[in-house]
């Protein structure tokens, strides 16, 4: 039985062969929706996640399985001090696989060293939270046919976000990616991240400016810059639109450059930028339920012939 | 110049860096032993400048000398028989650690569940970092940030 818990759980082949049945299931979702039925969900949600959670049932539900759950930890056994791993012994008597959400670190982790049903890490804290990053390179892989010689921008707080640090560490596994890393110095990519780009050779660049490195992206990652994260209001103010992308900017990139955002926006991608094809950060969405029906697919060992 | 007289059985623990054999002597649990302990504190060394060393007559098994290589694996572990050094011990990293140190991480899960065992896992051999096998922060440099 198998679990995951970090992105980097599965070799480079293994994600071939997920990503290929993502692709399929996005084909002919018809095949897959009764490959489920007779099977359930728990969704255990410690901490409010309504995006990552309708994700998880969106998927068993096309597979034409069955979800329960609770979607925050003070209407679960938690809040009475129940321990993860009682929790999940108690689950794994309710459903076939578990998808948790939990703001400590590790929980998952937990649950799954007791746990009878596969486990899948719904995000952990600061931690991890594969299948985002499993969203992010299906996403990628489906609309440009490749994982491999990309030049990738990442922009917004590179310091904080748990996504962009996860995403780095699963490209790296391909040959040929350039990184560019666009970030106010408050929030650069921290020093561990390019320490060990350097020692594997890997090409990066850090630039303050979007427009420094625009025209030579095959790829832009956006994540929001949180005001919490500065010193002061000015220095958020000062910095908070070089991070806007609108049209203008747009302007600058290729005509097949692909723009990706794990959601939710708040302003750093002007809404304008929506209506350009090159903005797939909508379909990103839609993969992250096939790459989640896949995923479910493959721990619950079922294949569809 | 103090002196310590030889032991007849147990460990000579060698060149251990000054000022970390109490902590040494905590971690081995050797306050649990009813067995002669002498701590040496800051002794002259050639190679070190200062040093500690700590001589235990215990029987041989009763040491976890994976704990030792985690503290500090260039130790010299002289093993005594009759009074005399009979072997020497080569400590290499452990590549698990249980209930040594605890994940200094707040967000971590074993931070609310006390019953989890805090283990760490060998992360990079060559730089000596040991990372929480849940939130895998980083372990403390030194035995005073653990």
């Amino acid at each position: 039985m198998r679990h995951l818990m970090n992105p980097l759980d599965f070799t480079v082949e293994e994600l071939d062969r997920l990503f290929d049945l993502a692709e399929d299931i996005a084909a002919s979702p018809s095949k897959y929706a009764h490959a489920c039925e007779g099977r359930k969900l728990a969704t255990c949600f410690y901490e409010p996640s309504t995006r990552t959670r309708l994700s998880f049932e969106s998927a068993m539900l096309n597979l034409g399985g069955q979800v329960l759950g609770f979607s925050d930890a003070g209407s679960s056994s938690a809040a009475k001090g129940e321990s993860v791993a009682d929790t999940i012994r108690v689950i794994s008597c309710y459903a076939d696989i578990c998808a948790m959400r939990h703001p400590k670190e590790g929980a998952p982790m937990v649950a799954a060293s007791r746990s009878r049903i596969p486990v899948i890490n719904a995000g952990d804290g600061g931690h991890q939270h594969p299948t985002q990053t499993l969203t992010d390179l299906l996403t990628i892989r489906a609309l440009k046919g490749r994982l491999d010689h990309f030049t990738i921008g990442l922009c917004g707080d590179l310091k904080f976000g748990r996504t962009v640090h996860s995403l780095i560490e699963a490209l790296i596994r391909y040959p040929g990616i350039r990184f560019f890393f666009i970030s106010p110095p408050e929030l650069r990519v921290p020093d561990y991240i390019t320490d060990s780009l350097k020692e594997k050779g890997i090409a990066y660049e850090e630039v303050i400016r979007l427009e420094d490195c625009m025209p030579e992206l095959e790829l832009l990652y956006m994540t929001r810059v949180q005001r919490e994260r500065f010193f002061n209001e000015e220095d958020y103010v000062r910095l908070k639109d070089f991070y806007i992308l609108n049209n203008e900017k747009m302007a600058l990139a290729k005509d097949d450059m692909l723009v990706l955002h794990p959601l939710p926006r708040v302003n750093e991608i002007a809404v304008e930028v929506d209506d350009d094809p090159r903005a797939v950060y909508f379909k990103q969405v839609q993969y992250g339920v096939y790459v989640r029906m896949a995923l479910i697919l493959t721990l619950l060992e079922i294949k569809v012939e | 110049m103090l002196n310590v007289g030889k032991i007849e059985e147990g460990f000579v623990l060698d060149h251990i860096e000054a000022g970390k054999s109490l902590a040494i002597y905590h971690h081995l649990q050797l306050d649990k032993l009813d067995c002669t302990v002498a701590i040496i504190k800051n002794a002259r060394s050639n190679k070190m400048g200062k040093k500690d060393i700590l001589k235990v007559e215990c029987d041989i098994n009763t040491l976890d000398l994976d704990v030792l290589a985690f503290i500090d694996h260039n130790i010299t572990v002289n093993v005594i028989k009759d009074g005399e050094i009979v072997d020497k011990k080569v400590l290499t990293l452990p590549k698990e650690i249980k209930h040594i140190i605890k994940c200094k991480n707040p967000r971590c899960i074993t931070s609310i569940e006390q019953g989890l065992p805090h283990i760490f896992v060998l992360a990079d051999e060559k730089k000596e970092i040991y990372r929480c096998k849940y939130c895998e922060e980083k372990a403390g440099d030194t035995p005073s940030s653990w």
